[in-house]
């Protein structure tokens, strides 16, 4: 939580000026009493009603004064506190696109989400009340006992003691809750969780009937957030009435004991009276202060989830030596040499001990089954994650020395997974390359065969996509990722098993207007099917993480086993 | 909505637990009681006070301020824990229902809906509620009850000052309502550009992968900085505006509180108050204007609850899926089905499904092919009743699927979508979703025969290896393998499969064909398909086009007709060779 405090230095001013007129305000509250007391003991005692009239004046000023300070206050903590979750939303959104693939597997797209919207919502929150509020009570408190002191000594003892007591109540309340809160943000997590996942397998549920069931699932879930809550309010309900109970005591004996003094003649009624306001007045900004720190630790546990995330280094190394400009002699544009990699450190290897060469403009098919390392493959390439063994080696250098946009921005890829954004088509187009013309946009959904489909929306390029592609097919989806990947002008593309919701013509045509580009264009095709790459320069062969065998459709018709049964399978059927 | 109609219905969620409200309220009384007798209590203790001598009396005085404080004390933690119970378990109830209810929209609500939106209101707007109503209970009641108890004390002691008090105080809540009139549309902008930026958030967090193989992280960045820009200038103008209920109020009740000590000093004067009234007069003008502060920052913050409650309403009250009151006795169908002139389209100036007719025998094969994007999922989601037709009946063994209950349809039907979904829990737990009580056998050998379990046994935890939402730890074939194990594990009737197999290699493809042709055995079966050497056999092939079932027969019968369906096939059967 602490360390977040540095994305507020950008508005140290307001940070500075806000508590500074709070303050200010708290200033002319203080002299009230004081005032006050004037009154009493010059004004009522003596009979001076001019003299009760010019206090009165002074009190209107002091509140007006008061007002002022206040408003500007309130301006600049809601400045600082919007400047603020401004500037870490923005630095938490780019922390993310740092982390590594695999860090973002492990803490979960749907609690990044939580983080980034509600944790940031309670932060803001946080930070505007510290500044407005926070800050004041306990100069309001401190201030009341210097007050106190200048009035009398003695009793302002009472204020010394009464103080500590207090502050130790909210310490030890906080101590408690503070563990608490950070489990009901935890529950409410899985009831998010829980939620979005039904949503989004709304088909399969219904499908399966499971209505029924996954609402008592929530019903099970929502009554532990419920039983959670209701136990923090338990402990935090304490606070109000005890520091109640403790003032109320202090104000007792602070009667006791001015009315000793008062008897011997060291201090006046007024002044009593004026004591007895300050002591009132710790506890009416107790009470506030209490409330806030309720309220401040749901921000604190909201903020260490916030830091949390971005306590992840960025696994990933990058090297950025782009100095000099490789020279790629051997020919190859991708070579894997004696590559494992596994996905968690205990988990058996993706792959295993893989070699092979890619020479630049071949048209390389890898195949296997499912789950034999295809993907894997590919995210290698891609650096969604690190080897742990051997090196790959691309357009003449190792991956790794690349920066992660160089590498990256040399591949076109079409992911498995068809994943298209909201937003016009156009816009989607332009992920590829933002420079592309429309030309070539069109081309390039012609050579994606959708071309047609898109002359047929009344909006053409224009064509607004909602979120997720709910208002495409999975086929339509998948030709739109491929558009997109076609118009990126990059040394390699990498088609991921990318055409599997098309239909044979439609593949078939495709795989036409992909030839054209052989030669200028490394094409890698991921698939399951033999017939889309059984024209390639060579074909990798995958088994359970082993690369068995590579070569052409034809020779691998003759030496390899497993390829064969592919083949006969695909035929036979 | 309008805010009526809102309270209206948050009342109806409170209602069961008034009988408790009505003890707090007592108990409120009994709490603001002691504490506004407290300083009246001092103020006697003060006039004990003398000059030269100390009277005794005080302590007894003292020690009823130490009771009333403790007895107060006590009130209050009982009043915090009513609140608390009621809050929490009325956003439970609320939370419960809006659950309830997703599940009873039609599916074409959350396709035409962002997710994060719908989140965003179960979980967000419930919470921004809860605190509010949490503020409203605690503080309005004890608030308003505190004004009326100051008023009747200060006129138990003095009524010319009490009047002026009185007549002075409504200018603070005057105050306070223009501001939170201001302040509510802002609040209204605040939460629906903090919609947006959640869904752009939640997209582009949810496909980080393709985010960074198209190196697109500095654009999106300065895509959600825009969207950021225009949420933080909105939320200070809230933040701005609201903030200044408190300082104004304030600003009030301080020139109250110093007419309060003018009039007071002159009445004392004129000796008709106590020096130990006066200074319990103050006190009393302070504390009477806190209760005022909080009603006013209360008022803000239910301002901003019930624009929330309006959301989760909006949602609560969007319309159900209709639901037939289904057949009494529906137990085992033959799965004969029909489609009579059935009309169907998403939205109604794009036509879609034209006049389709359509009869099934009970253990048939449907195939349905055509070039992607021609609707051949439409036809899937009228069948299992996703969408209903516009025109025309659906029948399965000759009763009409709209008069039966959704659950009842459903139960007939397996299903296996193109896009695989796996819900957070174990393997176990993902394969039995369609039988709960299936055996730990039943299970393995369902996984079996649908060649998962070779995977399954490798996972860390086997069976019972926890899966997560996005099912990271399995490949998407092996995803697809695992809902054909759902379904192997239930055989209904009729099957359903959805370009099932278009991840999945092609040697793992064969062996789960077989499994397939011995479950679609006497079962009726409908398979979106994009290989046509696996539908050959099949009784009926429909051919689609832009939405259109544009032949239908078996493969014979169409290739004779040489039409759109034998072009496919030579097409296809030329790459082939």
């Amino acid at each position: 939580m602490r360390k977040l405090l540095k994305f507020l230095k950008p508005y140290t001013k307001e940070s500075i000026l806000g508590p500074l007129f709070k303050w200010i305000e708290v200033l002319f509250e203080l002299c009230v009493p004081l005032v006050m007391a004037n009154m009493i003991d010059q004004g009522i005692a003596r009979r001076n009603m001019s003299y009760v009239g010019k206090m009165f004046l002074l009190l209107v000023l002091l509140a007006v004064f008061g007002f002022l300070a206040s408003i500007t206050a309130q301006y600049f903590a809601a400045k600082a506190a919007t400047g603020f979750t401004r500037d870490l939303k923005h630095h938490f959104y780019a922390h993310i696109q740092n982390l590594s693939i695999s860090q973002l597997d492990e803490i979960g797209s749907a609690s990044l989400v939580n983080r980034m919207t509600n944790d940031m919502n309670q932060l803001q929150s946080g930070v505007n009340m510290t500044l407005r509020l926070v800050l004041r009570s306990p100069f309001v408190v401190l201030g009341a006992m210097c007050m106190a002191f200048s009035i009398s000594v003695k009793i302002a003892g009472i204020f010394l003691i009464t103080i500590p007591i207090l502050s130790l109540i909210v310490y030890v309340i906080m101590k408690m809750t503070i563990p608490m809160y950070r489990k009901v943000q935890e529950k409410l997590d899985i009831l998010l969780l829980h939620t979005r996942e039904n949503l989004i397998g709304m088909r399969v549920l219904r499908a399966f009937c499971k209505e029924e069931e996954e609402i008592q699932h929530f019903l099970d879930k929502n009554q532990s957030l419920t039983n959670w809550q209701k136990k923090v309010g338990r402990i935090s309900g304490m606070l109000n009435p005890l520091t109640f109970m403790v003032v109320n005591l202090a104000i007792a004996i602070l009667i006791w004991q001015g009315a000793v003094e008062v008897s011997i003649g060291n201090l006046t009624q007024g002044e009593v009276i004026a004591l007895y306001n300050y002591m009132s007045q710790i506890l009416v900004e107790l009470i506030k202060f209490a409330n806030l720190l309720v309220l401040l630790t749901k921000c604190t546990a909201s903020g260490d989830r916030v830091q949390a995330v971005l306590d992840y280094a960025p696994a990933m190394k990058e090297e950025i030596k782009e100095t000099s400009i490789a020279k790629n002699e051997s020919g190859n544009m991708v070579e894997f040499r004696q590559v494992t990699f596994q996905y968690h450190e205990n988990a058996a290897p993706a792959l295993q001990n893989i070699s092979f060469q890619i020479k630049t403009g071949e048209m390389v098919g890898i195949i296997g089954a499912t789950g034999s390392g295809k993907s894997s493959l590919v995210h290698l390439l891609l650096r969604f994650y690190d080897v742990k063994k051997g090196e790959i080696w691309m357009d003449g250098k190792n991956i790794a020395a690349y920066s992660l946009r160089t590498l990256r921005d040399k591949i076109a890829l079409c992911p498995q997974k068809a994943v298209v954004f909201q937003g016009s088509l156009r816009e989607n187009l332009l992920w590829g390359n933002p420079e592309a013309t429309e030309d070539e946009m069109w081309r390039a959904l012609e050579d994606a065969q959708i071309k047609e489909l898109v002359e047929g929306k009344p909006d053409g390029l224009d064509f607004y996509i909602e979120q997720g592609g709910k208002n495409l097919s999975g086929g339509q989806k998948q030709r739109i990722t491929i558009a997109r990947a076609l118009l990126q002008k990059a040394k390699i593309l990498i088609l991921d098993d990318s055409a599997s919701a098309l239909d044979y013509v439609t593949e078939a045509k495709l795989r036409k207007a992909l030839e054209k580009r052989k030669g200028t264009q490394t094409i890698i095709m991921v698939s399951q099917r033999t017939l889309s790459i059984q024209h390639a320069d060579q074909i990798l062969v995958l088994d359970d993480g082993n690369l068995v065998a590579h070569g052409t459709h034809d020779a691998l018709l003759e030496s390899c086993e497993v390829y064969q049964e592919i083949v006969q399978v695909q035929k036979g059927a | 909505m309008d805010n009526k109609t809102i309270i209206k219905k948050v009342w109806n969620y409170i209602k069961p637990y008034r009988i408790l409200i009505a003890f707090a309220f007592l108990l409120t009384f009994f709490s603001v009681g002691l504490t506004l007798y407290i300083p009246i209590l001092v103020g006697d203790a003060i006039d004990c006070i003398v000059v030269n001598m100390f009277n005794r009396k005080i302590f007894s005085i003292l020690l009823r301020v130490i009771i009333c404080a403790m007895a107060a004390a006590g009130s209050q933690w009982g009043l915090a824990f009513i609140y608390n119970k009621i809050t929490y378990q009325v956003v439970r109830d609320m939370r419960n229902e809006a659950f309830q209810k997703i599940q009873k929209l039609p599916v074409a609500y959350m396709d035409q809906h962002m997710y994060g939106d719908t989140v965003s209101r179960m979980i967000t707007d419930v919470d921004q509620f809860s605190d509010g109503l949490l503020m409203g209970f605690s503080q309005l009641f004890t608030g308003i009850l505190t004004i009326l108890a100051t008023i009747f004390f200060m006129f138990s002691m003095h009524i010319g000052i009490t009047v002026l008090v009185i007549l002075l105080t409504p200018l603070s809540l005057f105050v306070a309502q223009l501001i939170a009139k201001k302040t509510y549309s802002r609040f209204l902008d605040q939460s629906r550009i903090r919609g947006i930026q959640t869904g752009k958030v939640e997209e582009m967090i949810g496909n980080q992968m393709v985010v960074r193989a198209f190196s697109r992280e500095e654009k999106n960045l300065e895509e959600f900085d825009t969207i950021n820009e225009a949420l933080s200038q909105c939320s200070l103008k809230a933040f701005f505006y609201s903030s200044l209920t408190n300082p104004s109020t304030r600003l009030i009740n301080n020139i109250v509180y110093a007419c309060v000590g003018l009039c007071g000093a002159y009445v004392s004067i004129k000796g008709m108050l106590t020096l130990g009234q006066l200074a319990c007069y103050l006190s009393y003008a302070n504390q009477y204007t806190k209760p005022f502060n909080e009603i006013s920052g209360v008022v803000t913050e239910l301002q901003n609850a019930i624009a929330c409650a309006g959301r989760i309403f909006a949602l609560m009250e969007e319309k159900e899926e209709e639901e037939a009151d289904g057949y009494s006795e529906l137990v085992a169908l033959q799965g004969k089905v029909d489609l009579e002139h059935v009309f169907f389209s998403y939205e109604p100036e794009q036509k879609l499904i034209e006049d389709l007719s359509l009869h099934v025998q009970k253990g048939q094969k449907i195939a349905i092919v055509g070039p992607t994007g021609c609707g051949k999922t439409t036809l899937i989601n009228l069948l299992m009743r996703f969408y209903d037709p516009v025109k025309g009946s659906i029948r399965l063994d000759d009763l009409s699927i709209q008069q039966m209950k959704r659950q009842q349809l459903r139960n007939q039907i397996g299903m296996v979508l193109q896009e695989t979904w796996i819900k957070t829990g174990t393997v176990l737990e993902n394969i039995t979703m369609g039988r709960p009580d299936a055996t730990r056998e039943e299970v393995i050998s369902a996984a079996k025969a649908s060649y998962s379990h070779s995977f399954i046994k490798r996972l860390p935890q086997g069976y019972d290896t926890l899966l997560t939402e996005n099912g990271e730890a399995l490949s998407q074939g092996q995803r697809q393998l695992l809902c054909i194990a759902r379904v192997m594990l239930c055989l209904p009737p009729i099957l359903i499969l959805d370009e099932a197999t278009s991840s999945i290699d092609t040697r793992t493809e064969k062996k789960i064909q077989q499994a397939f042709q011995k479950m679609m055995e006497g079962r009726t079966s409908f398979i979106v398909a994009h290989r046509l050497s696996t539908i050959q056999d099949a009784d009926v092939i429909l051919v689609m086009k832009d939405g259109n079932v544009i032949e239908q027969g078996n493969h014979d019968a169409l290739l004779k007709k040489n039409g759109f369906y034998a072009t496919l096939y030579h097409h296809a059967t030329h790459i082939e060779a």
